[in-house]
């Protein structure tokens, strides 16, 4: 194999073996060259906060820095490199239109504590896109603050709580189905409430008789994630709404998956309450390595009093911001990020749904269930479906096709990274055996997906005719082989030490591969 | 004669003395993989059969461990904060979780005996 070839250097053809920063340069060299500080009365003015020692940053010149920050982003795989199936946040293409908005000085050279009667515009690009939030989602609030998915749960957790509490009525539990997001029940327990598990059924969805056995007037809300996590929307989610209604909970939707329905159906229609959105997945801005995500709340007329500060108001064309509980007419539950959420994230989101408008919006999310639904039913030959299709944005496969051939689920996925794909989601959703979830996306052409389906069925055959040598040696062809992910996880190296420092333990114990002696 | 029973979300339980020692099956420690992490309760926690009473992961998943019976936490295994492994390499013996003082030892009853967990197994494939 090509793997097993060794050079003088290290490198591997053009890919660069790259050392750690720290290991590179030495205390000597710089690069900058500033005159030395002037010294009024003979000496700094650092008094007893003077520093003792070297505080040991890396010396290089700035070529230096350069070629290692390039190198190591030449080693990284993302959506702009090729096919990205995780079914993450990370995996949306980032349309350059959204960058080139995002840089006009007019907007990306804001400050935020500007008086608001500069920054009319950035107020009303809010306002904007708060509308159309609202608008796609038929509910008529929106908190545009949360900082991600995750704080976007809590936020409208939260809010729950307070209408709960505001009614003199607060409750104890709230419902999370097995097919939910596993941020759901952290949310739950983190809001203060006792989490309790329901089962899904042999479709892939809510139980709805053990759900409706489950709620009781001590239940605050049911958080249902739809399309769920098996890929799979949620056809009973109307009944689900009036169960929880009837004694009084709130319905609570997971909207991290709204990217395959936006345009098609108006959670407001379904009779939820509260829902976060995520604008990093559903409305393609820049997430991973790229940029924060963003995660508002839409809120149904019940929740909107408790939305939390700050939030744009608007007055005769003019617009505020409301930043304090006082002069908000409800009773927000405070505030829960720094100024007025992710600016630049609504920037590119508004972006994205004014090029695409509402035709283009409704495409997209055809087209990503259209995707899923051809690599569902190519592959379903080969692989193994856990449920019936057709599905939604993504594809779910378990791994009863692998069964004694002693190849894994994960061996398939190092394998995959040889032939060039980052791989999809293993092992989750929890409830499907040996899991792997393919969501390829709205934007991937139809050539793409025929080589990445070629690909997985070649695999596939590989497994099943026996070559389990051929999946444990994967990959072969990475900068790095198969990592230890069982010691990185036991005897984690979270920092670098200087050699002297380092007695027993070697700087590579955690990245250190399984396969190395094989090369 | 100590009594072991096994419950359907595949924790073990070894009574002797209405002391019962508490971990998880080989099944569990095969289906999950790698163990790297085990969160135990505190020592005097009152547990109720059924309650989420530890937290296992694995490279894999993070699964709630529920506690089989109803009793007080007295003791918990300090050995698998520093080797987790244990829970791979001795499932059923050095790799424990808990020892619980039973309240009500009638619980038992309702729970497996080593036959009926191993036809279950058999049953899920």
């Amino acid at each position: 194999m090509t793997g097993s070839m060794k050079t003088i250097s290290g490198h591997r053809g053009l890919m660069l073996e790259e050392p750690l920063i720290f290991e590179q340069g030495s205390p000597e060299k710089t690069a900058v060259d500033l005159p030395a500080p002037p010294s009024p009365s003979g000496g700094d003015r650092l008094g007893p906060v003077r520093r003792e020692r070297p505080i040991g940053l890396p010396g290089l010149s700035e070529p230096e820095v350069v070629r290692h920050y390039l190198r190591l982003s030449q080693q990284n795989y993302s959506i702009d490199s090729g096919l990205f199936p995780l079914g993450s946040c990370t995996m949306k293409h980032n349309p350059r239109l959204n960058e080139k908005l995002a840089r006009l000085p007019g907007l990306g050279d804001l400050h935020p504590l500007q008086p608001a009667s500069t920054v009319q515009g950035a107020l009303r690009l809010m306002h904007t896109l708060a509308h159309w939030l609202t608008t796609l989602t038929g509910l008529p609030a929106v908190a545009m603050s949360p900082a991600a998915g995750a704080h976007g749960e809590l936020v409208g957790l939260m809010t729950i709580r307070a209408a709960l509490e505001d009614r003199g009525d607060p409750r104890r539990r709230v419902l999370v189905p097995e097919s939910a997001h596993g941020t759901n029940p952290a949310t739950a327990a983190a809001c203060g409430y006792a989490v309790q598990s329901v089962p899904g059924d042999a479709r892939g969805r809510v139980d709805l008789e053990k759900l409706r056995a489950a709620l009781s007037p001590d239940v605050a809300a049911v958080m249902v994630t739809n399309p769920n996590t098996c890929g799979l929307f949620e056809n009973d989610v109307r009944l689900i709404a009036e169960a929880a209604h009837e004694v009084g909970a709130f319905f609570y939707c997971d909207g991290a998956n709204f990217n395959a329905i936006v345009g098609r159906v108006r959670p407001g229609d379904l009779g939820i309450d509260c829902m976060h959105l995520n604008l990093h997945k559903t409305f393609s801005t820049p997430h991973g390595g790229g940029g924060p995500g963003s995660g508002p709340v839409v809120l149904s007329a019940a929740l909107a009093p408790f939305a939390p500060v700050a939030f744009v108001a608007e007055e005769n064309g003019r617009f505020r911001l409301v930043e304090h509980g006082m002069h908000a007419d409800g009773k927000p539950v405070g505030r829960v990020k720094g100024f007025h959420g992710q600016f630049g994230m609504f920037v590119r989101a508004l972006a994205y749904m004014m090029s695409m408008g509402a035709d283009g919006l409704r495409q997209a999310s055809g087209d990503a269930v259209l995707n899923a639904n051809y690599i569902l039913a190519e592959l379903q030959g080969t692989f193994s479906a856990p449920f019936a299709g057709p599905c939604m944005h993504e594809a779910l496969f378990d791994d009863r096709f692998l069964k004694d051939t002693g190849v894994s689920t994960l061996d398939l996925a190092k394998a995959l990274i040889d032939e060039g794909f980052h791989p999809m989601t293993v092992y989750f959703p929890l409830v499907v055996h040996g899991a792997m979830l393919v969501e390829p996306t709205e934007t991937e052409s139809k050539r793409t997906l025929d080589r990445f389906i070629a690909t997985m069925k070649g695999l596939a055959e590989r497994a099943l005719a026996g070559d389990e040598a051929f999946f444990r040696e994967s990959p072969r062809l990475s900068p790095r082989r198969r990592l230890d992910e069982t010691r990185a996880a036991r005897k984690p190296v979270l920092r670098w030490r200087p050699p002297a420092e380092t007695a027993p333990e070697p700087m590579e114990t955690a990245g250190e591969e399984v396969g190395r002696a094989a090369e | 004669m100590p009594v072991i029973r096994f419950t359907q979300e595949h924790e073990w339980i070894r009574v002797e003395d209405g002391l019962g020692t508490v971990g998880i099956t080989d099944y569990a420690q095969q289906q999950l993989g790698d163990v790297v992490f085990v969160e135990l309760p505190a020592v005097g926690m009152a547990v109720a059969k059924g309650d989420p009473a530890a937290v296992v992961e694995s490279v894999k998943a993070a699964s709630e461990v529920y506690a089989p019976v109803s009793g007080e936490v007295i003791a918990v295994n300090e050995g698998l904060a520093d080797g987790p492994e244990l829970v791979n390499a001795e499932p059923l013996d050095g790799g424990w979780f808990m020892k619980i003082r039973l309240s009500d030892e009638s619980e038992l009853a309702e729970m497996m005996d080593e036959e009926a967990y191993q036809a279950m197994l058999r049953s899920l494939g």
